[in-house]
This record gives C-alpha cells, structure tokens and sequence, in this order.
C-alpha cells in the first residue's frame, strides 16, 4: 500500500558535504542534481547501452567498482575498468566469481565508498545470498543488471526472469527501457539509494542485449558535472565492524537463541528495510516524473509492461490504431517499490488488461493482478522467454484474438 | 486510503511499520504528531505537553549524542541535559547497539533489540529517542509500539522517523533548546509536571556508580 505523494516543484535534496563547485582530481565540478539533470544542457551522443553505462558512472562519483567480466552480455564491466585507469572511479578490481564481487561491494560500502557493480543472468543468481545481506546491512550499493536467461540452456539474449528473483530482497528494482532509461536511472539511483531515510541497495536492471548492444541517441548530461560523492556520515547505521550490529549479532548467540525477543528484532529488522523501500517513493517521484508514465489511459483497453516490452506495446498500439483498436499504454519505471496507487488510478476505466513480459513466469502479470480489484480484466501475457523477441505483431495478435477479432497467427504468414 | 494512527501500544504482536502504511515523513520545517505531519512549532508545544503530563518521563541518548564524535555532539549533549534538568526527566543511555548477556539492566540501559524490557522495568509513559541511529531507533519504536504503552517521540538528525508518535527532524542544539523553552513556557503558564521523583543514575566504564 502507498499513499500518493504530492511534489510537484519540490527540489530533490542530495548530500552536499563536498561543496558544490569544487573540482575532483579530473577536473569534474561537484555539481547538485537539479542543477545535472534540470539546468545543464543534455547532449545527444549516439552509444550502444554498455557505453551509456561507462558515461553514466564517469559522472557518478564511483568509490569502489568490482568486476566479474560478464562479457558477452555486456561490455560495462571492462569499460568501467578503462574510466578506472582514467582516474574517474578510486578502486576497481576483478573478483573469483559474482558471489565474491557482491562480497567485495559490501566490505567497500561498509568502508564509506558509493558502490557500483553490474551483472546478468546466472551471474545474478550465483550472487543472490548477497542482495538481502546488502539490504539488511543498509547498503546503498547500484548493481546495473544486463538481463539474460538464467537457465540451461544458456541465453545471453534478455529474459527478465532473474528480476522475479530480486523482488524480495529488500533492493530497490527500477526497470530502463531504453538507453536514456537507463542513463537517468544510474545516476539518479545513487541520489535515491543514498537518501538517509532510504539507504538500501538499488538494481537498474535494463533488457541486456537489445538495450547493452544496440545502439541509441541518448542526451547525456554534460561530463564537467558530477555527483558530490557519497555521504557515510549520513547512514542510519553506524560504521560496521566485528563489534557492531548486524555482524556482532552473526557472531553472537543472538541469532540462535530460541526466544520471541530475538525473532521480534529480525522481524522488526524486515520490517524497516521494507519501511526504507516505502520512504524511497518520495525521492523517486520528483527525480523519475513519477513511477509509472501514462499514455491515453482513458481506454478500455490498456497494455502495462517495463522495460523493453513497452517498446514493443508501443509499436503494437500503432498497429492497433491503424485497424481502429484504441489502446492506452502504462509504463512501470520502478517493481520495488511497486506502484499500486498509481496502477489502480490509472487502471480505473480499463475493462481489458494486457501485461507482454521477456519471461516464461508473467511475474508482471502476477503482481499486477495482486494489486487490482475486478483482476479478471488482467490478461497475463502475451510471453516470449529465453531471448526471443516479442514483435508487435505477436501482442496485436494476442490482444485481437482476446477480443474476438479475427486474426492471422503471425508464424503462418 | 485510510490514515495509520501512529500512538501508543500496546498494539500488536508484530505492529506494521508506518511507512508500509502509507505514512510518510515530514519535510524540513516539518514535524509529525500520530503520522499527521504539522508544522515543526506545533510539535514543541504538544511534545512539552506529553513530557509534563507524564509520570516517568524518559530521554534514551544515543551513541551519536553520548560520545564526543565533534564539537556538535557535545553541544547537542548539553542540550539534552539542560531539557532533562528543565522537567525533570530521566536519562537511561542507548550507548550502544549489542545484545545484551546474560540479561540488560533495564534500570539503567536500553537497547534497541529489547527495549520494551527497560520501559516495562521502569514503567515509562513517555519517552524521546535522541542521538540514536535511524535504522535502530526504528527498530526499537515498533518493539515499543508493539507491546508497551509507552508514548514515542523522536529527536533525529535526518529525516525523522514514522514509527514514533511524534517525530522532528534534522535536529540541532538549538531544536532541542527549543523543546526545552516549551517545557519553561507551559510551566511559567502554570503547568506542573507529574513526574515521580526519581534518582539519576550515573555511570563509569566500571558500570553503575548510583
């Protein structure tokens, strides 16, 4: 449950503990993000998304970066490695495997560093014991997740399915469906992820493949300007070492002991992540515009998706216009936090509900049918999975045939 | 959807956090009573207000006000003893955030995986965290919540907390000096304090002195 949260013209406040105006060692200015994002001139460059990834943290301020070169899926960690030779990001080293690299990220954010790292796919899954110990531990570390298949046999076309796995791990989990997507979002990640109310780990997760290898024009904020680096000062957790919670509490009985008192803490614990994850919702609607967009939700007929299969939709609202079908559109920007309030407003008029998703699960299908009332009008699907594509056509044909029109089955053309 | 009323347990065996009810915290200049948020001056009155009417008034110091971290920590410390010796209120430390073993002293301490241990102990009615650490004093105002009936309140130096009945944010020196001028106008307006008599404790690295 969500309250709607009213800010319009409010300014987004970030750290500014490093004063504005002074200069890193690359001659970058420290530099507020309304002033970044809202009063810089954006340049359009024309870069495939790994590159988009390189320029977005060549202007974040990056500490600590660790790599597990997940190359073919994408580039970003090696280019992340070259703005590390450059002097950009502080320290940048390669890890055993993922679940070490995420290891690594949080002894880095313990330390006081902003923490970024990427992966993808089986990598995701191999680090996952690591996301709910990053949320727990209040670490506001930005992992960039390239989506791949996760399963034999492998894929390293996008399939979203690896996203289902992070829902519930206390991350943060916004979802780019574009290049510029997906620059906004790593900036803009760190500013929301390192509030002091919120402070917990973020996922950019954008569709590898189609979004890391292809390429895109993508207005980039200019590169004299940079984040002011990240505040340790500002945590709502103290410094941790062996002797303070949560690691003295793992190497205490505490954990063990068989009482109502130490399960009520973790309980309560839970609790305040997912509290954290809630408070994010108010920093994040300013920054993003909000965490769904709308396009002619007025219709009947709605299709609601993220990443690149709003892409798709959008393409297959066209199709549908030219036949006299009038479809709305809803975009999702953020799975955690969900936006419930701002589906079931814009969802009020919709009589029919499609939900197209890269993955064999439809868990968008499931969480949207969660959070509706009358869920009936939610249509889960159509699917593609395992790193096919989803043309337009497919979800023109899943939405004509819904409705009882008359359709051509596109592998029959 | 329908306001959370943030007030006094005991409410639950797991009480919600108020954030995943849709409460949300206050902005600068802000502060607030129940979830309602309300301008910051109507939040001194109304927090002088609870102290006086309380029998066993309470400020849980954090490590962040109990240490000498910079010249603010201390300033901050003073304050808060100048709030207490206004009421007076009890002071019982949050000095840090360990388990306790074999078992807290709950006259003395409070820690934030137990604290309905120590308001329970010393039957405290009202109580305000300061100097305490977000993502503790979070922890502990819903244990509080839960099974007390202790009324919350919150002095954070960030961004407040929901979890309290009352909340003011970015403290200063001066926000609790102000606190503390609440407390003298409504006494100088004839309000008197219900505050049981009591002896402060006092402590050494050796342990409990009084």
């Amino acid at each position: 449950m969500n309250k709607q949260v009213d800010l319009k013209n409010k300014r987004i406040i970030a750290s500014n503990h490093v004063a504005l105006g002074t200069k890193n060692k690359k001659g970058q200015t420290y530099s507020d993000i309304n002033d970044i994002f809202y009063n810089s001139e954006q340049t359009p460059n024309f870069l495939t998304g790994s590159e988009v990834i390189r320029e977005a943290v060549k202007r974040a301020s990056v500490g600590t970066s660790v790599a597990y070169p997940i190359t073919p899926q994408s580039e970003a960690a090696a280019l992340i490695g070259e703005l590390y030779a450059e002097g950009y990001v502080d320290e940048y080293f390669r890890g055993e495997s993922e679940f070490a690299v995420m290891g690594q990220c949080a002894g880095a954010a313990f330390g006081g560093h902003r923490v970024m790292t990427t992966t993808a796919g089986p990598g995701t899954l191999r680090a996952m014991e690591n996301f709910p110990m990053w949320a727990g531990s209040r670490l506001p570390i930005e992992v960039v997740v390239t989506c791949r298949g996760i399963n034999s046999p492998l894929s390293i076309q996008p399939d979203t399915l690896e996203m289902y796995y992070l829902l519930e791990t206390g991350m943060m989990v916004w979802h780019a469906e574009t290049a510029q997507d997906l620059y906004d979002f790593i900036l803009k990640g760190f500013i929301v992820a390192e509030q002091p109310d919120v402070h917990i780990p973020i996922a950019v997760c954008c569709d590898g493949f189609f979004v890391t290898h292809t390429k895109d024009t993508v207005d980039l904020s200019p590169v004299e300007k940079c984040l002011t680096p990240y505040d340790p000062y500002k945590a709502p957790v103290p410094c941790m070492d062996m002797e303070t919670v949560p690691i003295r509490m793992m190497r205490d009985p505490f954990v063990m002991k068989s009482n109502y008192i130490s399960y009520a803490t973790h309980a309560s614990w839970q609790q305040e992540v997912k509290a954290a994850m809630e408070r994010s919702r108010k920093h994040t609607i300013p920054l993003l515009d909000g965490l769904i967009d709308e396009e002619n939700t007025d219709r009947e007929i709605l299709i609601i998706g993220s990443g690149t299969a709003v892409s798709q939709s959008r393409e297959a609202i066209r199709l549908l216009e030219e036949e006299g079908v009038k479809v709305g559109l809803i975009k999702i920007k953020t799975i955690r936090p969900f936006p419930t309030e701002e589906i079931r407003e814009a969802t009020k008029n919709a009589k029919h509900i499609f939900v197209p998703e890269f993955n064999v699960a439809g868990w968008l299908a499931r969480e949207v049918k969660a959070i509706l009332p009358n869920n009936e009008r939610v249509y889960v699907g159509p699917h593609v999975a395992g790193g096919m594509t989803m043309p337009s056509e497919v979800i023109v044909e899943q939405i004509k045939k819904h409705l009882g029109m008359k359709t051509v089955p596109m592998v029959a053309r | 959807m329908s306001h959370y009323e943030v007030k006094a347990g005991p409410e639950a065996y797991l009480p919600p956090a108020a954030a995943s009810m849709g409460n949300v915290l206050p902005d600068p200049g802000q502060a607030h009573i129940g979830g309602v948020i309300v301008p910051e001056e109507e939040a001194y009155e109304f927090a002088a207000r609870k102290f006086l009417e309380a029998k066993v008034p309470t400020i849980f110091p954090g490590p962040l006000v109990l240490w000498k971290w910079n010249e603010h920590a201390a300033e901050k410390a003073k304050a808060i003893r100048e709030l207490a010796n206004e009421l007076p209120m009890r002071l019982i430390p949050m000095a840090d955030y360990r388990p306790k073993y074999p078992k807290i002293d709950a006259a003395v301490e409070i820690n934030p995986n137990h604290p309905n241990l120590t308001i329970w102990h010393n039957k405290i009615d009202v109580c305000i965290f300061v100097g305490v650490h977000c993502h503790q004093a979070n922890l502990a105002l819903k244990i509080i919540r839960g099974g007390t009936d202790c009324y919350t309140m919150a002095m954070c130096a960030q961004a407040g907390h929901e979890d309290a009945c009352l909340s003011f944010r970015d403290a200063t020196p001066e926000k609790i000096r102000k606190l503390t001028a609440a407390v003298k106008k409504l006494k100088s307006e004839g309000v008197k304090s219900q505050a049981e008599e009591f002896t402060q404790i006092k402590m050494t690295r050796e342990g409990r002195v009084t």
